[in-house]
C-alpha cells in the first residue's frame, strides 16, 4: 500500500493515470449535473412559502457545502505536504485553495440572490453568511501566502501551515459568529433554509451535491494536471507528453 | 529549559529597552485611532458609550496586528532566528519566549491605556474592570496567532498588508468574545462565560501556535 501511495504521489505517474480517467470524470460530471439541474429546477414542485426563488439552493446548498468540504481536503493535503513533502499534495493545496474560494463565493452570491426575495435584502449579518464570509476570507490569505512566495515548494508549504491553522480555527470561528449572532439579533429567526424537506426537493438535492463532489473532482483534476505540466516543464517526460500532442 | 525562556525573555527586553523610542509607538497608535472615533462619528456620550467595546476592541486588534511585524524582523535579518533551531533546546520552547518578551513589551502597555482610554469612551466605571480582564487574556492570543502569520511573511516584500489579509480572519473569535464580555458587563450581565472561553483560547493558543510559528520560520528560512 505505502508502494503504491508513493508511486501515485510522483506527478508523472499521477499524469499518466488521471489521463486515463479525466474525460470520463468531466462526462459523468456532466451527467449528474444535467439530471440534477434539470430534476431541480423543471420537475421538483414548488415551494408553497417561497414559490420559485427557493430553486437557488439547488445551486446554494451544495456550493456551500463543498466550501467546507474543499478546506478540509485542502488541510489534509497540506497535511500530507507538510509530513511527507509529496508534491502532489503541495499542488492539491494551491488548486483547492482557488477552487474553494470560487465555490465559497458562488454560495454567498446565490445566497444573496435568494435572500433579496426572501428577506428583502441582500445582506443580512446572520451567522451563516458571516462565517461563509470569514470562510471566504480565509481562502483569500491562502491564496494570498501562496501567490507571494515565489517559490512553489516553499509557498505550497506556507499556505499549508495556514490551511492547517485555519482547519483549527474554522469550528471555532463558527460558533463564535453563531453565538455573536444570537447575542446580537435574538429576534432575527430566519425561515430555516432546510425545513426538512419534502423528498421530492430532497432526492434533486442531494444528487446535485454528488454532481458538486464530482466536479470537484474533475477541475481538480484538470488544474492539477496543468499544474504539473508547467512545473514539470523541464523534464523530459513532458517534453514528450508536449511533442506527442 | 526553563533557565533557556528566561534567557531568550531577557534578552529581547533589554533589545527593548535599549530602543526606548519604539516603546511608545503601539500605544500612540492607539492613542491616536480611538481618538478619531469621537471625530468621526460622533461625540455624542450615549452613542460613543454603545460603540465603545467594539472600538476599544477592535483597534487593539490593529495594534496588535501592527506591533506584531517586529517579532522577528530583526532577528530574521541577523540570523538569530537560525541560532534559535541549532540550540540545544527545543524551538518552540525558545519561540514561545520571544512571544512572551513581545507580549511584554508591545501588549502590557495596552493594558495601562486601554482603561484610560475607554473612560474617554464613556464606557461605565464597572466595565472597565472586565475590559481589563479580557485584554489580560485576549492580547497573549493575538500575539501567539499574529506570530504565525508574521513567521510566514517576514522576508516577503509587502509583508505588512499580506499580514493582516492571514492573520485578522482568525483573530474574529477574540473579538467576538472580547466584546460581547464588555457589552454584558456595561449591561450588568453575567459575563464569566465570554472570559472563561477566552482562557481557554489562550491555553490552546500557547499550546499549539509554538508549532505552528516553528514550522512556518523553517519555512521562511529555506
Amino acid at each position: 500500500m505505502w508502494k503504491f501511495i508513493h508511486k501515485f504521489s510522483s506527478p508523472k505517474y499521477y499524469y499518466e493515470w488521471s489521463g486515463k480517467w479525466v474525460t470520463w470524470i468531466g462526462g459523468l460530471t456532466l451527467i449528474t449535473m444535467l439530471i440534477g439541474l434539470y430534476w431541480g429546477l423543471v420537475i421538483a414542485p414548488t415551494d408553497y412559502q417561497q414559490g420559485e426563488s427557493y430553486r437557488i439552493i439547488f445551486i446554494h446548498v451544495p456550493a456551500a457545502w463543498m466550501s467546507m468540504f474543499v478546506y478540509v481536503v485542502m488541510a489534509v493535503a497540506g497535511f500530507f505536504a507538510l509530513v511527507w513533502k509529496t508534491k502532489l499534495s503541495e499542488i492539491v493545496v494551491s488548486e483547492c485553495a482557488v477552487i474553494g474560494a470560487v465555490f465559497t463565493a458562488l454560495a454567498l452570491i446565490t445566497g444573496m440572490l435568494w435572500g433579496k426575495p426572501t428577506w428583502g435584502t441582500y445582506w443580512q449579518w446572520d451567522a451563516r453568511l458571516t462565517s461563509e464570509l470569514i470562510l471566504l476570507f480565509l481562502y483569500l490569505g491562502v491564496i494570498a501566502i501562496h501567490s507571494a512566495i515565489e517559490d512553489p515548494r516553499v509557498a505550497a508549504k506556507a499556505a499549508s501551515i495556514l490551511a492547517i491553522v485555519g482547519i483549527i480555527n474554522i469550528p471555532i470561528i463558527h460558533y463564535s459568529v453563531v453565538w455573536w449572532h444570537s447575542l446580537h439579533q435574538p429576534n432575527m429567526e430566519i425561515i430555516s433554509e432546510s425545513p426538512s424537506m419534502h423528498p421530492s426537493m430532497l432526492y434533486p438535492l442531494l444528487l446535485m451535491a454528488v454532481a458538486f463532489k464530482i466536479y470537484f473532482v474533475w477541475l481538480l483534476t484538470i488544474r492539477m494536471r496543468n499544474e504539473i505540466l508547467s512545473r514539470e516543464r523541464t523534464t523530459n517526460w513532458v517534453k514528450n507528453v508536449l511533442k506527442e500532442n | 529549559m526553563f533557565k533557556a525562556i528566561i534567557t531568550v525573555i531577557q534578552r529581547d527586553l533589554l533589545i527593548a529597552v535599549r530602543r526606548r523610542a519604539e516603546l511608545m509607538n503601539p500605544i500612540l497608535f492607539y492613542v491616536i485611532v480611538v481618538t478619531l472615533f469621537p471625530l468621526g462619528v460622533s461625540p455624542d456620550k450615549s452613542f460613543l458609550s454603545q460603540l465603545a467595546p467594539g472600538v476599544v476592541w477592535v483597534v487593539a486588534l490593529l495594534a496588535a496586528l501592527i506591533s506584531m511585524e517586529s517579532i522577528f524582523r530583526q532577528d530574521f535579518d541577523d540570523g538569530s532566528v537560525e541560532q534559535l533551531f541549532l540550540s540545544e533546546h527545543p524551538p518552540t520552547i525558545l519561540i514561545l519566549g520571544k512571544v512572551i518578551a513581545h507580549w511584554l513589551i508591545t501588549g502590557l502597555p495596552m493594558l495601562v491605556i486601554v482603561p484610560v482610554m475607554a473612560s474617554l469612551l464613556y464606557i461605565p466605571t464597572q466595565a472597565i474592570q472586565t475590559l481589563f480582564v479580557t485584554l489580560l487574556l485576549g492580547t497573549p492570543i493575538l500575539s501567539l496567532i499574529g506570530a504565525i502569520g508574521v513567521a510566514l511573511t517576514t522576508g516577503l516584500r509587502g509583508g505588512g498588508i499580506l499580514l493582516g489579509l492571514l492573520v485578522l480572519p482568525l483573530y474574529i473569535p477574540v473579538l467576538i468574545f472580547a466584546t460581547s464580555a464588555v457589552g454584558a458587563a456595561i449591561d450588568g450581565l453575567e459575563y464569566s462565560g465570554q472570559v472563561a472561553i477566552l482562557g481557554a483560547g489562550l491555553i490552546l493558543a500557547l499550546l499549539l501556535a509554538p508549532l505552528a510559528i516553528s514550522a512556518s520560520l523553517k519555512i521562511s528560512m529555506s
